[in-house]
């Protein structure tokens, strides 16, 4: 016994050792990832990025190559850092720095060491690389814009960060990933799939041919180029007439629902966020908080809508049955009810419906909307009928479109007001305001722009897109079917009239265009912002929705001018250029051109932030800018 | 047991031949763990392999010397021999050695370092050896089992304060040597239980242990017919377990140095914060993962000499000394490395068989300790590059790269060879 215990004890381990070695080197060998074996190179092979284009066809964003020196700190030998630092444009503590910062990373792992690097600095460096163990150049694409504008449509591509990888793992270190805009919404159309190879290093690091005959590797497949609906000749139009002024402008194909133009202001260049200083602009957009060059307001920014929901109420009582066309109502410069009073201003009195619209009368729509809401038995039946009709609109709720943004806006329900006041203590005058588009409200640009789109059509839109065509593709269908509003194509007649006087008799008979007949609202909407807590009231916002023709519309849009004061100030001047330049291609109207491009409202946004009390609406001075004088204050009549 | 060839080839040739695969397989991965650049000179003298080869061929004339020596002598010197191993590690205490990464182990001989615990080993051997087979030594006795502990205490207890732990811990295969000559069995069973209680105590803390222990008693009681005076031995032996328990866990937490205590913790899997661990990972982990990829990156065939991607990628640290083991497991797979496995339980085996056919009892126990000694480094070595023990510093005996420790090894075992050969001449 005493004999065996050394021996049996041998065969033991023994036995366990073998056991152990099949257990990792055969039996565990499912567990092997050829992506985590540090003794594989894997050399991806990053494909071509779709390119954008136009609806006209214009070339908008393609690639350029760019080439980064990336180092591998462990295989950097002795060199000659004068010499490779004056190649880099780097100094020697730069060089110091990033060499010791690749380290910190890793010292086997290859990281960028200088990035981005010129075609002339490549062309010299490259001759001379093989001197400089440790670095080798990667060729990189990156987004090449071939126009200046479109920034929140085109949006820009970035590297990943490590949450992305987390959650897709598609995405290694240092791949781009779009950011924004279309970028975001057509990636994986857009980036096509890199391919693969893996590749059996040998002992000196040197490649000596493909990891078991490459039977593991794949091959890129392209991304596809892309066609999107914007006008890239409207968009840049639009962009200009923005200049100075914040807000946003949405134009719609009625027929179609693509987006002819997709604007916020302010805007940036799409240049500024490629290549070596797009960190350092990003950064700088990203931290104007008061300006919000980021922030695409056709998309987000939701408003109220003010005046131009008047004709959704106008068509909800059509379809309710709750008032003729010919139903007249007074107006004596306001609204009376119970003890409180919504103002108008001076028009001919009694109103019909045609009146009513192109006259924008408060009163009028105030009757409208108290008659849609008496019809049923309790406010608050008649609040979620109403609520139905305005939704079928596309309002209340995200479009679901191929838009990376987007907000819902605001429509109340009977369960809002329940909400607030309590089921069954709230009446329709609490909520009258929703008759003239204030109050509980709020919509974004483009959801007005569709809402037009509708009108246009007589009833039906379909969902504003931007995607026009994909290479070898189609373009998801849900875009062809079009949404049916709830109400009848017979009633939409007298609106369309409405929105037509307005044009030739109404609010906007200053802004006519010759040839074009054009339908249009304008709007004019309170705003408040708070002021070291103080709820303060700043200029209106200008609004404008229209469409043209008035027969088998080609463009519908909305203009939405922050502080612009009435609607047709600033916004129904812009639209009514937008459409001009959309349909003729050229410009009549010079004299509205030049004022919208020399008067400015950045003074108007500077207020809330002056420290001091101001004024505004009517007791405001506008900002004049001319490129010969300095900017001098004009007084509006 | 009469030898036939009694004039010719005398030495145990299996212990040879296979002494002489280990040799030479171990040189063949230092070769792939060691080389630098593209062209291999083989005596390169500033490279490890060629250094090794150097060495090797130095063993020889070693073997030579060692054989040709009359086989009383290492009998009749092994006091000598030992107390000459005793003083070569007390000098370096007093100054003498040259610190190497902490451990202050060598001694510097012009451009060469000599480390003379690996020669300690076989004087110890000797040591134990003559002592044991002493015609007055009885090991059941308390007195002589002091007196044999004390002589590997001694060269233990120098190592230690080199702070060389891991070579400490190698004397601890003693143990084997004094059961096979006649320890108590009662010593095997407490070594066993204090193993297990160490373990316990770690894993699960002080009163799981104390539970666990508590409940064992039990049951032997309840099965034992002999009722009287077992309480107080029953509730003696759990003081005893919890106050031991208790000691493990403090000597883990005060005596224990970081590094040493996250090794333990490692193979415990004590660690469970995610963020030590992704430490441990990088530090005191990191050889261990990189040695386990490159083993298990081999498969069933391995790569081929020299194509190993991670032993030339110089990814496993050590690789050429105390890792040497995952060279063989990448580059020859698991053929390869079951193969040593088998060459290194054949010539324990052989040593063993050997050793138990000795005649003079000296001769038996220098076998006993030969085998101990190489059967530990065996299991130390192999079981933590694969992960199976917690690190400990000791090299690969014939394989690591190392001057000092393969002529250590090679004197403790041919040294065996040559009283193997004698034993015809005896009596």
């Amino acid at each position: 016994m005493r004999k065996l215990l050394l021996l049996i004890s041998i065969i033991a381990v023994g036995l366990v050792f073998i056991t152990r070695l099949f257990y990792l080197q055969i039996y565990d060998q499912s567990a092997y990832n050829l992506f985590d074996d540090n003794a594989i190179r894997k050399v991806y092979d990053y494909p071509k990025r779709g390119y954008v284009f136009d609806r006209n066809g214009q070339l908008l964003v393609a690639n350029q190559p760019s080439y980064d020196v990336m180092i591998i700190p462990r295989e950097v030998k002795p060199l000659d850092t004068l010499e490779f630092c004056s190649l880099l444009k780097i100094t020697k503590d730069e060089f110091k720095k990033k060499y010791a910062r690749s380290y910190t990373y890793s010292p086997r792992l290859p990281s960028v060491f200088v990035p981005q690097l010129s075609k002339e600095d490549y062309a010299v460096l490259q001759e001379k690389m093989r001197k400089f163990d440790g670095f080798y150049i990667q060729k990189r694409s990156l987004r090449d814009y071939q126009t200046t504008i479109g920034a929140n449509v085109l949006g820009d591509i970035g590297e990943v960060n490590d949450l992305i990888i987390q959650r897709q793992p598609y995405y290694k270190m240092g791949d781009l990933i779009g950011k924004q805009g279309i970028e975001i919404s057509y990636e994986k159309t857009l980036r096509g799939v890199k391919g693969i190879k893996f590749i059996q290093k040998d002992r000196f690091n040197r490649n000596i041919g493909s990891y078991k005959e490459g039977i593991y590797d794949t091959l890129p497949q392209p991304g596809k180029d892309i066609t999107i609906t914007i006008d890239a000749i409207l968009q840049e139009y639009g962009e200009r007439l923005m200049q100075n002024k914040r807000g946003g402008i949405i134009a719609i194909e009625p027929s179609s629902g693509e987006i002819l133009a997709m604007i916020s202001a302010p805007t940036y260049n799409p240049n500024d966020l490629v290549g070596r200083k797009r960190s350092e602009n990003f950064t700088k957009l990203y931290n104007d908080t008061i300006a919000k060059p980021l922030y695409d307001r056709g998309l987000q920014a939701m408003y109220p809508p003010g005046s131009p929901f008047k004709v959704l109420n106008a068509l909800i009582s059509l379809q309710e049955g709750v008032i003729s066309t010919q139903d007249k109502f007074s107006c004596s410069m306001g609204y009376r009810y119970g003890n409180r009073k919504m103002g108008c201003h001076a028009h001919h009195s009694p109103a019909n419906m045609n009146l009513g619209i192109y006259e924008s009368c408060n009163s009028y729509f105030a009757n409208v909307y108290r008659k849609i809401m008496d019809k049923y038995e309790t406010p608050a039946k008649g609040m979620d009928a109403w609520s139905n009709h305005i939704r079928s609109f596309g309002l209340g709720n995200y479009l679901n479109n191929d838009l990376s943004v987007g907000q819902p806006g605001k429509i109340p329900t009977a369960k809002t007001y329940n909400r607030a006041y309590g089921e069954k203590r709230w009446y329709t005058t609490f909520t009258l305001s929703n008759a003239i588009g204030q109050g509980e409200v709020l919509a974004t640009p483009i959801q007005l722009a569709n809402m037009v789109a509708a009108i246009g059509n007589r009833g039906h839109y379909f969902t504003p897109h931007i995607i026009k065509n994909i290479e070898d593709d189609t373009i998801d269908s849900k875009y062809l079917k079009p949404k049916y509003t709830t109400i009848d194509k017979q009633h939409f007649e007298p609106i369309v009239q409405g929105m037509f006087d307005v044009y030739s008799k109404g609010t906007a008979k200053y802004l006519q265009v010759p040839g074009i007949e054009i339908c249009g609202k304008t709007g004019t909407a309170e705003n408040y912002t708070k002021i070291d807590s103080v709820k303060t009231q700043l200029t209106d916002h200008s609004i404008f929705v229209a469409f043209a023709p008035k027969d088998n519309p080609k463009i519908a849009i909305a203009v939405f001018v922050e502080n612009g004061y009435w609607g047709s100030r600033f916004a129904g001047k812009i639209a009514s250029l937008m459409i001009e330049k959309y349909i003729n291609g050229t410009i009549s109207r010079t004299d509205l051109e030049d004022w919208i491009l020399t008067h400015s409202l950045e003074n108007e946004y500077a207020k809330p932030y002056s420290g001091v009390p101001f004024k505004i609406n009517g007791e405001t001075t506008l900002q004049v800018i001319d490129t010969n004088k300095a900017a001098n204050a004009e007084r509006e009549p | 047991m009469q030898r036939e060839n009694h004039r010719g080839f005398k030495f145990d040739w299996i212990t040879i031949v296979l002494f002489l695969l280990l040799v030479g397989f171990g040189w063949i991965n230092i070769v792939s763990a060691s080389h630098v650049g593209e062209v291999i000179d083989y005596f390169d003298m500033s490279q490890p392999y060629g250094k090794q080869l150097v060495f090797i061929l130095l063993t020889f004339v070693l073997i030579a010397i060692i054989l040709s020596i009359e086989a009383k002598f290492y009998e009749r010197f092994s006091s000598i021999i030992y107390i000459i191993a005793i003083l070569s590690l007390i000098g370096l205490l007093i100054g003498l050695g040259k610190n190497v990464n902490g451990a202050t182990s060598w001694y510097a001989i012009g451009g060469m370092t000599i480390q003379p615990s690996e020669f300690a080993k076989f004087a110890t051997s000797l040591a134990v050896a003559k002592y044991i087979s002493d015609l007055q030594t009885n090991l059941k006795t308390r007195r002589d089992q002091l007196k044999t502990i004390v002589i590997i205490l001694i060269p233990a207890f120098l190592i230690l304060l080199q702070n060389d732990a891991g070579s400490t811990i190698v004397y601890a295969s003693f143990f084997f040597v004094f059961y096979r000559e006649g320890l108590q069995q009662i010593y095997l069973i407490i070594g066993t239980i204090i193993l297990v209680i160490s373990v316990l105590s770690l894993k699960f803390g002080v009163l799981y242990t104390f539970g666990i222990a508590a409940i064992i008693l039990l049951g032997i009681a309840f099965f034992r017919r002999k009722k009287r005076g077992s309480l107080v031995q029953s509730v003696t032996i759990l003081a005893l377990c919890l106050v031991f328990s208790l000691g493990v866990k403090s000597f883990y937490n005060t005596i224990l140095k970081e590094h040493q205590q996250n090794r333990i913790s490692l193979w415990l899997r004590l660690e469970k914060d995610p963020a030590k661990l992704e430490q441990m990972k990088k530090r005191e982990a990191y050889n261990l993962l990189q040695s386990e990829q490159a083993i298990s990156s081999g498969g069933a065939t391995g790569k081929g000499f020299l194509q190993g991607t991670r032993t030339t990628g110089k990814f496993v640290p050590e690789q050429h000394t105390d890792y040497i083991f995952s060279t063989v497991g990448e580059e020859w797979g698991f053929l390869g490395s079951a193969l040593v496995v088998i060459l290194f339980v054949s010539l324990l085996i052989r040593v063993l068989y050997l050793a138990e056919g000795q005649k003079s009892q000296f001769s038996r126990v220098y076998g006993y300790c030969v085998a101990s000694i190489l059967f530990i480094h065996f299991l130390i070595n192999i079981g933590m590059v694969m992960g199976l023990i917690p690190t400990v510093g000791i090299p690969l005996p014939f394989f690591s790269y190392g001057g000092s420790g393969l002529w250590g090894f090679t004197i403790l075992l041919f040294i065996f060879v040559k009283l193997d050969s004698n034993k015809i001449n005896e009596w």
